[in-house]
């Protein structure tokens, strides 16, 4: 019998301003304990919050970015809970009416085992402006808590997904392309291990068209692959619940990594009641059209935007353009290595640079083929990376870097093994690319002279061979096409040699 | 001296008839001889108050001295001032000094008033009474037997007993005109927002609003020119230009519209306090205003709205007193919850647990919308009422509390006939409109009324300005109690 999984998430996306939500005090990661904790985050007797536009500021673009309703009017309430790291016994949050509702996020699963990839839309329900907590350090305070107040009052959106999810898949694919939405529209930095942020799921199953399973809320899963590892055991447990007769209670559950288990951290009845109401000492969040208006102008192209155009204009494939537009780091870059010196001139001597999008080519200024750019980001970039254990920013080598080298093989002036001794010398050691090729030799032999004289060389010195070839055994190309690399110290441009090969051979 | 103004005080001052230290020295010797049978300072600090006098000495000498330099005041124990025990008059707070300014103290301090100490208070600013406080009650000055109002009690006798030229209070529900008017003095509660609450500790945000407590009108005229004003570090602080309240106190009253709302002349309220306020309204007949008979039709339910109202926002404003960061932490506790419950159980006295749980009762899930929800929306009536009463007048009278002060313990077990103090003042802070109280002669056993002028929306100076006319005809204001 069939079962399905479905999934909602809950995502905490802390916001990259300066200071805290509801006062001056900075949001600096790893600083001393209570260093970064001013009157208001101790909540002292008799302080009041006053809200950081900045924080509102990246709502509003979250919200547009993801086609959203952004609220003229929201409400920040109170949610009253008593726990030593929530200083005023409440935190400020929204509830009934949030900043920003009703969006949607693209995301592209990948292919696993037998299905392909695929695209699917996913709704957003809300996403609200909160302020952290703080921490509590159970660790060496001989048996007693430390509390720890720097992250308290930290500006969070938590966005709210509706339960669109059908897989773990589904679920990690949402979680990836919203980290790169946050990202990519600079409201968030996205670090992980830091707990910038930070993924709640709540997973039911149910029958195929039966309604809503019962859910359970699995906290703070702090990687995607926690993420996946947690719904797969969580709705495997579910199902093996309900296979043996047993039924699922609404609970909060946490996820063990060590053990790859979920476990109960409370149920329905123990929930908190939280009390929420609207928060006297802050006035309700007006947000006009001129605000929304400036804001919108700020925004860069998002993804979903940038991949229609690699598709329409560049031709790459859907796959190749999710990926270059999965950070905007990884899009820089390729946008820079397709065009490495904007000012070249469209063709002809001194003329007018347009930008290279509106072109409508395929080929950046530089000539350079989008389909070859994309291969080298998707395949030795990405490859060398991941080696290295590096991100995209923090990559040695530059767009303009990558985009001269291109140039080279576009030109016929490398040939694609000599590309990579390019590569691999950049990568370690710098430098731009025509110095390296003159000083590893690296100029492919595209002289056609030359390559004759030296098939022909080749042709006389193994006759026996030739007289097989000639005979039907065409596996023996190969073994000329080596030997003449070989003669050219691997400098002969391939597809001239192929060519002059072929024809020589053939007699 | 101590029945000077500060008008005059400031003008000794100026003229080098006495100096800043002198003064303060004089308040300090009668809070030392009065003080212990009032309980009307929590913390006094002589060394402190002497410094400062001695620094405003030095201003008025540079020729830089403003009005309030020099001039001896009391702060409520409601306003954190740095380095000042802040008790909130609760044990909770028995042990907390406050690090930082509140935004009132700043502006005093700003412009070089003289801090004498703080005065008590009824416990977290909840009673009527002054008898919550952790430091026990405050007396009347006009008979010790009798308590002096609340929640500013501490103030408003410390004022009446000549302890200090003037002070500051707090007004959540007619916490600073109910004791005024039950110690004889003036009393102002602006518009909500005109004073920044930055610094005074929250009971409940939407109502609570700070203000003067004086001998007169003039005085808190004075006062309220140094404490409001927009303080962006209080999101409900309004954003106006700066105004002299004591601009209009010259101003005759003629056709001043005074409107009496027929809902506060029926039953509840004494015979003499009737007497009396119906006196002090004939007097402003004779000073030239007229009177309309108004109507506020929903002020009948502004206690059961305020009940709901002011304890959901204190069960929450409470919360941060939980033992962890500062304040009263039980001595002995088990886990975290334990430590939680003890701390404020040992911490908290009965009326603010009372209230607490009430508001924690009223935002419970299932009962929110029955309390809450339905207490904002006639909360919104109240108002209405209000602004509809204000087509027809410039002021409205009437009495500030039913009756003139009441015994020690007399009302101590009754919670509700306590609320009910409050009956006339409460309608004000829920429809956030300025409140004020002026001494308006004697009722039974010879203790003080008050006249309650409520004036519309920023319209503080008229109704300062009709309270000093009043007050430069009569002279109630200027009598002291005996002994004092």
């Amino acid at each position: 019998m069939q079962w399905e999984i479905v999934i909602g998430l809950e995502v905490h996306a802390q916001l990259s301003t300066g200071s805290k939500i509801f006062c001056g005090a900075s949001t600096a990661f790893g600083a001393e304990p209570n260093t970064q904790a001013d009157a208001v985050s101790l909540a002292l007797p008799g302080v009041l919050p006053v809200l950081n536009r900045g924080a509102v500021e990246r709502a509003i673009r979250f919200g547009l970015a993801t086609g959203a309703h952004i609220a003229p009017r929201s409400v920040f309430a109170r949610k009253n809970y008593f726990y030593p790291d929530l200083p005023k016994g409440y935190q400020i949050s929204q509830f009934d009416l949030p900043v920003v509702g009703n969006g949607q996020l693209v995301i592209q699963v990948p292919a696993q085992d037998k299905s392909p990839a695929y695209e699917k839309v996913v709704r957003l329900t809300r996403a609200h402006l909160e302020e952290d907590a703080g921490k509590s350090l159970h660790e060496d305070f001989h048996g007693m808590t430390g509390i720890d107040l720097n992250r308290a009052g930290t500006p969070l959106l938590e966005i709210v997904s509706e339960p669109d999810m059908r897989s773990a898949a589904e679920a990690v694919a949402y979680a990836k392309a919203l980290h790169s939405l946050v990202r990519w529209i600079g409201i968030c930095d996205g670090n992980m291990q830091e707990g910038s942020f930070r993924c709640d799921a709540n997973v039911s199953v149910r029958r195929p068209g039966a309604p809503l399973g019962t859910r359970r809320e699995i906290k703070n899963l702090n990687s995607f692959r926690f993420l996946e590892q947690a719904i797969n055991y969580e709705a495997q447990w579910q199902i093996d619940t309900l296979v043996n007769g047993g039924a699922i209670h609404q609970a909060t559950v946490l996820f063990d990594p060590d053990k790859g288990e979920t476990r109960m951290m409370r149920s329905k009845e123990e929930a908190h009641d939280y009390r929420y109401f609207p928060d006297p000492d802050l006035l309700p969040l007006e947000i006009s059209e001129e605000w929304k208006a400036q804001v919108r102008a700020t925004l860069p192209e998002l993804p979903q935007a940038k991949q229609a155009r690699y598709v329409g204009e560049l031709g790459l494939s859907a796959y190749d353009a999710s990926i270059l537009t999965a950070s905007r780091e990884m899009a820089d870059f390729f946008e820079t290595a397709l065009n490495p010196s904007p000012t070249l001139p469209l063709s002809g001597e001194g003329a007018v640079p347009t930008p290279l999008m509106t072109r409508g080519g395929r080929e950046g200024f530089a000539g350079i083929e989008a389909k070859l750019c994309a291969n080298w980001l998707i395949g030795e970039v990405s490859a060398q990376l991941n080696r290295d254990g590096l991100d995209m920013a923090q990559c040695p080598i530059t767009g303009q870097q990558l985009g001269g080298m291109l140039q080279r093989i576009s030109d016929g002036t490398i040939s694609n093994s000599g590309a990579k001794e390019v590569f691999r010398t950049m990568w370690a050691e710098g430098g731009e690319t025509d110095a390296i090729i003159e000083s590893k030799g690296l100029k492919q032999v595209s002289d056609s002279g030359a390559i004759e004289a030296l098939v022909d060389e080749i042709i006389a010195a193994n006759s026996d061979k030739v007289a097989e070839y000639r005979s039907g055994k065409d596996k023996l190309f190969g073994f000329f096409v080596g030997l003449a690399m070989k003669a050219s110290k691997g400098k002969a441009n391939p597809a001239q040699l192929n060519e002059v090969l072929k024809r020589k051979l053939a007699g | 001296m101590i029945n000077a103004s500060i008008k005059q005080l400031s003008a000794a001052l100026a003229a080098k008839t006495i100096s800043s230290v002198e003064l303060t020295q004089l308040y300090l010797e009668r809070i030392a001889r009065l003080n212990p049978g009032l309980n009307a300072y929590i913390t006094l600090n002589p060394e402190v108050s002497l410094a400062q006098a001695r620094a405003a000495d030095a201003r008025i000498a540079a020729g830089q001295a403003d009005t309030l330099t020099g001039i001896p005041l009391a702060q409520k124990d409601i306003f954190c001032a740095k380095g000042w025990l802040t008790t909130c008059g609760s044990k909770m707070l028995h042990n907390f000094v406050s690090p930082y300014d509140a935004h009132v103290i700043e502006q005093f301090n700003r412009a070089g008033a003289v801090n004498l100490g703080k005065t008590n208070m009824d416990e977290f600013a909840m009673g009527s009474s002054n008898e919550t406080s952790h430091y026990g009650p405050v007396k009347n000055p006009w008979d010790t037997a009798r308590v002096p109002g609340g929640s500013s009690g501490g103030t408003a006798a410390a004022v009446a007993a000549r302890l200090c030229a003037a002070a500051t209070g707090t007004d959540t529900g007619g916490s600073i005109r109910q004791p005024a008017a039950l110690c004889g003095i003036s009393g102002l509660k602006p518009t909500y927002g005109v004073v920044s609450r930055y610094g005074m500790i929250a009971f409940a945000s939407s109502l609570d609003q700070a203000g003067p407590m004086a001998r007169g009108a003039e005085d808190l005229a004075l006062l309220l020119n140094t404490m409001a004003g927009f303080d962006e570090r209080d999101s409900t602080s309004l954003q106006r230009d700066k105004e002299d309240y004591a601009r209009d106190l010259a101003k005759p009253l003629d056709g001043l519209r005074i409107g009496l709302p027929k809902e506060f002349f029926a039953e509840g309220m004494g015979s003499d306090v009737a007497q009396t306020v119906g006196t002090a309204i004939a007097e402003y007949k004779k000073l030239g205003a007229s009177v309309v008979e108004v109507s506020l039709p929903n002020s009948k339910l502004s206690v059961p709205v305020y009940y709901v109202l002011a304890p959901a926002e204190a069960s929450s404003n409470l919360s941060r007193f939980d033992g962890v960061r500062y304040g009263y932490r039980a001595p002995e506790y088990g886990d975290l919850a334990d430590m939680y419950e003890k701390s404020r159980a040992q911490g908290f006295g009965a009326e603010v647990k009372r209230r607490i749980m009430i508001g924690t009762y009223v935002l419970s899930h299932g009962y929110y919308d029955a309390y809450y929800l339905q207490a904002q929306k006639i909360r919104r009536l109240i108002a209405q009422d209000f602004t509809e009463a204000f087509r027809q007048c410039d002021v409205i009278m009437g009495p500030t509390a039913p009756s003139t002060a009441f015994e020690l313990g007399e009302k101590g077990d009754d919670p509700v006939q306590m609320y009910l103090s409050d009956i006339y003042t409460i309608a004000v802070n829920l429809a956030g409109l300025p409140g004020m109280s002026i001494p308006c002669g004697f009722g039974a056993a010879n203790m003080p009324v008050g006249l309650q002028i409520i004036g519309n929306y920023f319209d503080e100076a008229r109704m300062l300005n009709a309270a000093h006319q009043y007050q430069l005809a009569t002279d109630w204001h200027s009598r002291a109690p005996n002994g004092i």
